[in-house]
């Protein structure tokens, strides 16, 4: 395939009279990282949003793999987001009555892979991001940092083409966000995994390719002139 | 910084020569820059001088006799003490940064600019460090992360500097 992994072009996004996404365009690349950086009420979740299928578009278009991915039904988009996609909300958003493992395993079951398999990648998977000790802890038992770790692991046990990481070190101190941030980004990369990046913070940023700013709706274009 | 008191403190593990103890200097803390070695044997007379290192013997191999100094324990003593001392918070008012951006806003040019521009270079070194850290050991690690908590706060500082402006722009009516 050439040409980018994903890519929105011209997005526009309204909710009543505010226009919270403005001819918006952005593209990503497979196996890049790229941070959206912007102040609370920016736009930058509506543009993860947006790209990742969840919400779609008043106006412009979104394309993944080189198909029109914002004209497609619901249930197409969904399934697009399964296969496809994983994600690292701010709060982890466990299913609190299962097991860190059985979180971790449940994008894989929900893909029909069978449960000595699911379970198996799981597990190794929550080695490779130091909390295997506590896989059969229950998620509503766990510390935020693992957490964060487990939903790391949830998003990417499929091997997905892209991660959308909505602030996923925000509920943190900086000192283990930080270190979950090292991990997300590291465990995507040797996975392949593009990742989309939203964040207010220029450290978090820092670990991405490259990174865009929003700024009430519009990619700031002043935040990064031409140097020189 | 104290420059004898590093020398302790990567003398005080093990006995070593004066060639061997700037290797190590050059390896934890030289940053791409080479220490003298002279400036070692001068540190080395000195400290022996004080009390704080001894030495304990000469190594002979291909070249010259190297001698091989260890530390006292006056000199562990000292360590530890100068390791517990915190240093003084270091004052930022007279930064390059600060002082073109305050310029910028008294001469009416566009502050704003400076700090986007600035925020640029910033995140670029932010991202060069990392990668810098993350290919190394442990020290170098530590030493990424010390250096982008510093440029963090320089950025937090542009964010704040950038939301004032536009409040006092708003507040006057004025646009941008």
């Amino acid at each position: 395939m050439s040409g980018p992994l994903l890519a929105g072009l011209g997005l526009g996004v309204s909710f009543g009279e505010t226009a919270a996404l403005e001819d918006v365009s952005l593209s990503l690349s497979a196996g890049e990282v790229v941070a959206v950086m912007g102040t609370s009420g920016s736009g930058k979740s509506t543009l993860l949003h947006c790209l990742a299928g969840v919400l779609v578009p008043d106006r412009g278009e979104v394309s993944f793999a080189g198909e029109r991915i914002d004209n497609q039904s619901d249930r197409r988009r969904s399934d697009l987001r399964l296969r496809s996609f994983g994600f690292v909300p701010q709060f982890g958003d466990l299913v609190p009555e299962l097991t860190l493992l059985e979180n971790v395993a449940l994008p894989l079951r929900l893909l029909q892979v069978g449960r000595r398999e699911a379970t198996g990648r799981a597990a190794a998977l929550l080695d490779e991001l130091e909390v295997g000790s506590a896989a059969s802890r229950r998620a509503g038992a766990a510390s935020g940092g693992q957490v964060q770790r487990v939903a790391v692991a949830r998003a990417l046990v499929h091997c997905p083409s892209v991660v959308f990481a909505d602030e996923p070190t925000g509920a943190l101190d900086s000192a283990t966000g930080e270190l979950v941030l090292e991990a997300l980004v590291a465990t995507a990369r040797d996975r392949g995994s593009a990742v989309l990046l939203v964040t207010h913070e220029a450290v978090v940023a820092s670990h991405a390719d490259r990174e865009v700013v929003v700024r009430d709706g519009r990619l700031d274009l002043l935040a990064f002139p031409t140097v020189g | 910084m104290s420059f004898s008191h590093l020398l302790l403190g990567i003398l005080e593990p093990a006995p070593c020569h004066g060639f061997a103890l700037k290797n190590a200097y050059d390896v934890r803390f030289g940053r791409g820059r080479s220490l003298g070695v002279g400036q070692v044997y001068a540190t080395l007379a000195r400290l022996q001088r004080d009390g704080l290192a001894e030495l304990v013997g000469v190594e002979s191999g291909d070249g010259p006799d190297r001698r091989v100094y260890a530390v006292t324990s006056l000199g562990v003593a000292e360590l530890s003490s100068w390791l517990l001392t915190p240093e003084p918070p270091t004052g930022y008012a007279q930064s390059v940064l600060f002082a073109k951006t305050v310029l910028a806003l008294l001469s009416d040019r566009p502050a704003d600019e400076v700090l986007a521009r600035q925020r640029v270079v910033h995140l670029e070194r932010m991202r060069e460090v990392r990668r810098l850290g993350q290919a190394g050991d442990l020290v170098s690690r530590l030493s990424a992360d010390h250096e982008i908590a510093h440029l963090d706060a320089d950025l937090r500082w542009i964010e704040l500097a950038g939301k004032r402006l536009e409040h006092i722009a708003a507040e006057h009516g004025l646009s941008g």
